[in-house]
Order: C-alpha cells, then structure tokens, then sequence
C-alpha cells in the first residue's frame, strides 16, 4: 500500500515543483531522489516495518511476490531515470509532467502487482495506460509521435471496452469480481462454468494479450514503439511489459481452470504465434529501433511461458526474465537515443569511435540474445526449465529454442555492424558519466548471468 | 423483464460499437464509438447486479449482494471521462498538425 499511495503522491509533487523550478537537471534529481523514496516506502512494506494499513475490503492484497516486483520494477526506473534523465530533459517542454506521468505509470504497476479483483485489474491498468498515451505522444510537432499517440488511443480503448465486457460477462456468470478458482462440483469433482464466464474469460484473455503485445494482437506495438519519442518507448518496452505480465499471471492462477484443457491449447497457439511473428519480422527490419520492437514481441513470447507452466519455477522465471529484459532493453534504448541514425548502418564502426557504448551495447544484446554469463541466459533457462518440470509440452520448447537461435541472427547484425564494418557512426555528445553509467549496467547484467540467485533469493527472506 | 433481454440490447450496443470503430475513418466518429461500447457495459453490469440482487433476496431480506456491479459502472464511468480527456487532446494535437481527423493519417509508419 506504502507504494501505491506514495508513487500518487510523488505524480503531484512532480507536477508542482514543474511550477517553482525551470531548471531541467533539478526535476531530474528530484525523480530520482522520490525514485530511491518509492524502492525505501516499498521495503519498509515488504519487511512490515512500516505499513500503512487501509482496510481494502479485499480488494487488494499484498504478497512478497508483488511487493518484490514493485522494488524491481522501481529500481529498473531509477536506472533508467539516472541514465536517460538527460534525454528526458530533451523530449519536449514538459519536463516536470513526464516525470509525473512515469509516477502515475508506476503507481498503475504497484497497483497491478497486487489487486485481488477485476475491479483493481481494471484500475490499475487504466492508471498505466491512460499516462502512456500522453508519453507517447510527447513529441507535439513530429507527425509520427502524433500518429503513433493517436493509434495507441484509439487501440488500447478499444481493448479497454472489450475488457470490461470480459469483466461484466464474468460478473454475469459468477456474481462477483473476485479472482478465487471457481467452486467445484462435490459429487463429480468436476467444475462446470457457464457459457458466460468461459466467453468473458476469452475476452480478458485477448485484451490483456493485446496489452503484452503478444500475437495476433501485436500489431500495434512496432508503430507505438517506432513513433514514441524513443526514451519513452524505453520506458514501455520494460517495466510496463513486465507489469503486464504480471497482472496476466495474478489474473489467471487460479482462472485457467475454467476453460480447461482448451487452455493450453489457445495459450501455446498464441506463444508460437508470437515466437514466429516477432523473431522472423525482426530479421527483416532496416532500423534498429523497430528491429528492438519486433524483439519486444519475440521475448513476449518467451515470458508467456510464465502463463503456461504456472508452477515456482515460472514465478522465479518473471521474475528473473523481467529483470534480465528491462535492464539490458533500458541500455540498449540509453545507447540508441545518442545515435543520430537508428537504422543498421548507423552503427557502422561505432566500435572504434566510441568503444565503451559499442561494448556495453554488445553485453545487453547478447543477453537479450541468451548467451551464457550474461542474464538472459538463465531468465529464458528458468522459464523453458519451468515448461519441462510442467511436462507434456518437449515440443513447445524445442520450438522456442529454434527461434532463440533466429533471434541471434538480428542481435548479431548490430555487433557485426559495430566492430566488423567501415564506417562513421555519429553519436550525440558522450559525457562521462553516461559511459560509467553504461558500464555499471553492463556489469550488473553480468552479475545477474553468473549468478542469478542474487536476484531470486529475495523473493523467500 | 427477462435478463436475456438486457443482455441482447447492450451486447447488440456492443456489436454496433465495435462495427463502428472498425468501420468508419473519422477519429471523433471512432471515439464515439468506443464510447458506446463503454456504455453497453455499464448497462449489463447494472442489470447483472439487479439480477444477482434478485437471487439473494430471495434467501436474505437485508442482502447487500449484488451491489458491487452498479460501484463499477461508477469507476467505468470515472476512468471513461479520463480517457475522453486525454483523448480528445491527441485528436485536437493531431488536427493542429494535418488539419483533419481523418484515421487515413495513420500509415505514415508502416514504411
């Protein structure tokens, strides 16, 4: 609750000190002091040595689980803030608003790690929403920020309406919005879910799918990725795909019983869907920043294996999956706001002109890629282990391994293009604490790939 | 009345809006209609909980049951004129720029 209210709080204030200050780096501070606020109000919460009590009526609760998220989620923001801030500073006029709207985001995602009821699910994911809209559409005078705001709108509210009409068939059926499984019959063991409840339960299904970009509801993502100012797709490309998939997972623990074995059924199709969709169309991109969209898609997929095996393991696996993913997606989009071309040939012999952005930026594709000692290695090991300890499903990992291996193909061309081709690649201006900065990440991805259990012992003390 | 009937005038409210937003090119005329879908929720969930509210009186005279659909027709509501807020800026920031609401305008990205 700590998080909730005090990241609401923190919106406003952003928004008054946008009044009495004028001076961009100062409101850059000021986040990222409330930043280091929000992750201290979140562990006081989590170790129940301060918590501030409100008698929910059940509709929100609060587990080690989300409350950990909450301080992943938090902490990537603030390595974002600390590295992108300056480009923040650059997207437009309105500084002191976007760092207020990146608060209300994060209250929709501490909201979305704990709710415990349809209402509170759509809360919070308006509450994410609605901000990222408006960031998306930073840019006033560029047409593709405008068009790429606009697509975003109308796609997302949309989904909204289909979502709520999920939301009010499951009302129908079971007369409450509760989250719990659905009553079992005593003499044959079975459950018997009306008609009303399993096409509600569809209809949530496909509007939270559309809100992960997962296939065949994707298509908006490369255009909102490729239109929004790109330190704001930074932004929702991570911590916001994360906390949607973990609204996705809270929702169907105990949901997947109702639709049955159709479950698997519609679930591995979506995953193979987005597996193809996003690795293949990924490979034929000419610009870095829609190749990074198309990815986005790509390790949807992976992290819907979260859904699917839905046992421990896949817990720790989001977990894991989510911290590899943002950190090394923030470095990639921190080094791809300074190129002034985004397309492959930018990076043209980035190597010998500025060797320490081309070797981070090799360290975070590699570990988007999954090669061993970096994160992504063990986040994609945890979430395929997840699937076989499940059983029944070989085939369904051997298909995710094949399209890891079509995913190293794209991530490579970058590295190819940094250190083995000619060229003159133009950056913005490089200060030094960005590199040390860049460094710092490098190495925590690192840290995370050698020993993963630095992350996931959290989750049990 | 019976329920299905309320059921079959908002899913048919439903239908409209989502034929409209799929259909027509004007962004104001696609807002309205994603508008509409809204609000054929809001009307469902207020005859799901009278239907619920039905059910439990028939046990419990003082029963509370079912009040909770017509609370979220009031969040719907809430978050409804938040979205039209903000949507209506983008339409407006877009008609600045190109001068028309036409959905036409959306394809500058695909190359």
């Amino acid at each position: 609750m700590n998080a909730i209210i005090l990241s609401a709080l923190l919106g406003v204030v952003m928004m008054f000190s946008g009044i009495v200050t004028n001076n961009k780096s100062v409101l850059k501070y000021i986040a990222a002091v409330g930043l280091l606020l929000l992750i201290a109000a979140n562990l006081l919460d989590t170790y129940a040595l301060f918590k501030i009590n409100i008698n929910t009526h059940g509709l929100l609760s609060f587990e080690k689980f989300g409350l950990y998220f909450n301080t992943l989620a938090f902490g990537a923001t603030f390595i974002y803030v600390c590295l992108s801030g300056r480009d923040v500073e650059n997207a437009g006029i309105n500084v002191a608003e976007y760092f207020a709207l990146i608060f209300f985001v994060l209250c929709g995602v501490s909201i979305l790690s704990g709710f415990n009821g349809l209402l509170m699910l759509f809360l919070g994911i308006e509450i994410l929403s609605i901000p990222l809209y408006i960031l998306t559409g930073a840019d006033k005078r560029n047409l593709k920020s405008n068009e790429a705001s606009l697509k975003y709108f109308l796609m997302g509210s949309f989904t909204t309406g289909i979502m709520l009409m999920g939301i009010a068939l499951v009302y129908g059926a079971t007369g409450s919005f509760g989250l719990e499984a659905p009553p079992v019959i005593p003499t044959t063991g079975v459950i018997n879910p009306s008609f009303l409840q399993v096409a509600g339960l569809l209809l949530l299904f496909v509007a939270m799918a559309f809100k992960v970009s997962a296939a065949p509801f994707h298509f908006w993502t490369p255009d909102v990725y490729d239109g929004a100012p790109s330190v704001f797709t930074s932004f929702m490309a991570t911590i916001v795909k994360a906390a949607g998939f973990i609204a996705f997972i809270r929702l169907f623990q105990h949901q997947s019983v109702v639709l049955g074995p159709s479950w698997k059924i519609i679930l591995s199709f979506v995953i193979i869907a987005t597996l193809l969709i996003g690795n293949i169309t990924a490979v034929f991109q000419q610009s870095v920043k829609r190749m990074l969209a198309y990815s986005s898609i790509a390790q949807a997929g992976f992290m819907l294996f979260a859904l699917f095996a839905g046992n421990d393991l896949s817990r720790e696996g989001i977990i894991l999956y989510s911290v590899a993913y943002s950190l090394a997606t923030i470095g990639i989009f921190a080094v791809l706001i300074k190129m002034s071309d985004y397309t492959f040939d930018g990076f043209n012999g980035l190597a010998k002109k500025q060797p320490v952005l081309a070797f981070a930026t090799t360290i975070f594709l590699l570990s988007l890629a999954g090669i061993p000692l970096t994160a992504g290695f063990f986040a994609k090991y945890y979430m395929l282990a997840a699937v076989v300890k499940e059983g029944g499903a070989l085939w369904l990992v051997i298909i995710a391994l094949f399209f890891a291996a079509v995913s190293v193909y794209y991530y490579f061309k970058v590295i190819q293009a940094m250190y083995f081709k000619e060229g003159d690649a133009e950056t913005a201006e490089v200060t030094g604490a960005f590199k040390t900065g860049l460094i710092l990440l490098a190495a925590l991805v690192i840290l995370v790939g050698i020993w993963p259990s630095s992350v996931l012992n959290w989750l049990y003390f | 009345m019976p329920i299905q009937y309320y059921i079959y005038l908002s899913l048919a409210l439903f239908s409209i809006g989502i034929i409209g937003v799929l259909t027509r090119r004007n962004a104001i005329i696609v807002f309205m209609c994603i508008e509409l879908m809204l609000n054929a929720v809001n009307l469902l969930l207020v005859a799901f909980s009278k239907m619920h509210h039905g059910i439990a009186l028939a046990t419990d005279p003082a029963t509370t049951a079912g009040i909770d659909g017509q609370l979220f027709v009031f969040f719907i509501m809430v978050v409804a004129a938040a979205e039209v807020s903000v949507g209506l800026a983008i339409i407006v920031m877009m008609y600045r720029n190109v001068h028309s609401v036409d959905i036409n305008f959306l394809n500058r990205l695909k190359n």
